[in-house]
């Protein structure tokens, strides 16, 4: 029977919603690791029973889960992420030098190709890799050794590298996003890096079209289209149709372009979804009304998808990694809220269901189509 | 056999109890008790010190009859009740958070 597994990862714990391809009726198991902090959980498109996840504490450190079994039962995996050669330093918020220091994993990727391979962004922000199902991390360290490494500043939320894109038809290629610096591109495996973030355009900062120091939020593509890619920024919601080689806005007639998750629909690589929010300063939806906007055309002309979402009162936000889509026929997608609501539509964001109301606040969603 | 009370989330970690039992040889210190931790239940590696520093993480306290030793050298004795297992070493987790 085919269906879906929506991994959740919350404030306090984990929690794995699942359904059949019908999507109607849901069951939520969980908490799982209650009351830890889980930043991300994701599955291996290889073998979707292989399931990661991140737990982060201030108190505890990083500490990393595997289960092999599609999330009933999980054991701890290698938990020390060294950087690697010289640590040197980025910039701090005022400007001054701030020896880069491992505070959390902020996304995991697994492979597409391999079930012990996976790539993980962390704050401060680097990309470490194990290809022994998680026992070892080691850093591809070209990236924060780039030229501009030391100018590097952290955003609200870390200097973290959140957002991780493998190229489904080259392996060699790989995008990640970190805020506040910016998009990067590697084309040899992670060895080397170029930024990507030329037609940027962050008023926020004193050179606004500067070649790194852009806040991005959240980057995606649809694995037919991999030289495509959409951003949400801290403010704007861009495209880029050349691997990020220039980007161009395409926030349209949104109400604002203000936001943090963007996704692609599974078979539809010209619909894309985002959910905007007020303002930097008010990060909850505008008007009270949570809305999740919608592009067939790949950006500009925006349609708000509000059947079965709150429309009044509702002052929530939707973190970056809090969105996702499914692969079943008629495309699901899905995301959860910092107010511990988890949303599903069935049919590509024309309707919503809300699949539980009441979680700890919702740091990540991730969906598996299953066979 | 050295007597170690963990912290809730560190006894979900280790599938343990409150209190676990620990061999170390040669002299008890916070470095050798630790280390003897870390041996018996390796998902607490990284928990409560820095993988490569050895130093106890921010928000984690050592104590021993009430005492805390939690800014004493990591390789001092620790006292002979702790050695002798009369008394438990705690681990204890900073009361914050929300």
């Amino acid at each position: 029977m085919s269906g879906v597994r929506v991994l959740v990862g919350t404030r306090k714990g984990a929690f794995i919603i699942t359904s059949d391809d019908a999507r109607h009726e849901w069951d939520i198991a969980g908490p799982h690791f209650p009351g830890m902090e889980i930043f991300h959980l994701k599955g291996s498109p290889v073998d979707p029973n292989r399931i990661y996840a991140s737990q982060a504490s201030d108190w505890f450190g990083q500490i990393m889960h595997r289960s092999d079994d599609g999330g009933k039962t999980w054991e701890t995996i290698g938990n020390e992420f060294a950087y690697e050669g010289e640590v040197g330093t980025h910039q701090f918020y005022d400007g001054t030098p701030h020896p880069w220091d491992f505070r959390r994993v902020w996304h995991l990727e697994p492979s597409l190709h391999d079930v012990d391979t996976v790539y993980a962004g962390v704050e401060d922000a680097a990309l470490f890799k194990t290809t022994d199902g998680g026992q070892t991390w080691l850093e591809l360290d070209g990236l924060r050794h780039h030229s501009t490494g030391n100018t590097w500043q952290p955003g609200a939320g870390g200097l973290c590298l959140h957002s991780i894109l493998l190229d489904p038809t080259n392996p060699d290629r790989i995008f990640v996003a970190i805020s506040a610096a910016g998009a990067f591109r590697t084309d040899d495996g992670g060895q080397t890096w170029t930024p990507i973030n030329q037609g940027l355009r962050s008023d926020y900062i004193p050179d606004g079209d500067a070649e790194v120091g852009h806040c991005v939020h959240n980057i995606a593509l649809h694995p037919s289209k991999p030289d495509t890619l959409f951003m949400q920024k801290h403010w704007d919601v861009m495209r880029s149709d050349n691997a990020g080689d220039l980007w161009h806005e395409v926030s349209g007639n949104l109400p604002t372009d203000f936001g943090f998750p963007i996704s692609v629909h599974a078979h539809e690589p010209e619909t894309i979804y985002v959910v905007p929010i007020t303002s930097d300063s008010h990060h909850f939806p505008p008007e009270g009304k949570l809305r999740v906007y919608r592009s067939r055309n790949g950006g500009n002309e925006w349609e708000a998808l509000t059947n079965g979402l709150p429309q009044e009162n509702c002052y929530v936000n939707v973190l970056r990694d809090a969105m996702s889509v499914d692969r079943l026929d008629s495309c699901g997608i899905y995301f959860g809220t910092t107010g511990g609501q988890v949303y599903a539509s069935a049919d590509s964001g024309d309707t919503w269901q809300t699949l539980v109301h009441d979680l700890p606040a919702v740091m990540s969603v991730e969906v598996q189509t299953l066979p | 056999m050295i007597r170690v009370i963990l912290p809730a989330h560190l006894q979900a970690l280790a599938g343990t109890g409150k209190e676990i039992g620990i061999n170390v040889d040669g002299d008890v210190t916070q470095r050798t008790v630790v280390d003897a931790i870390e041996a018996a239940y390796p998902a607490l590696r990284g928990t409560i010190r820095d993988h490569r520093t050895k130093q106890r993480r921010p928000m984690v306290r050592f104590f021993a009859l009430e005492q805390d030793l939690s800014h004493e050298s990591l390789d001092a004795p620790l006292p002979d009740e702790i050695a002798r297992g009369d008394e438990p070493f705690w681990i204890i987790g900073a009361i914050s958070g929300g």
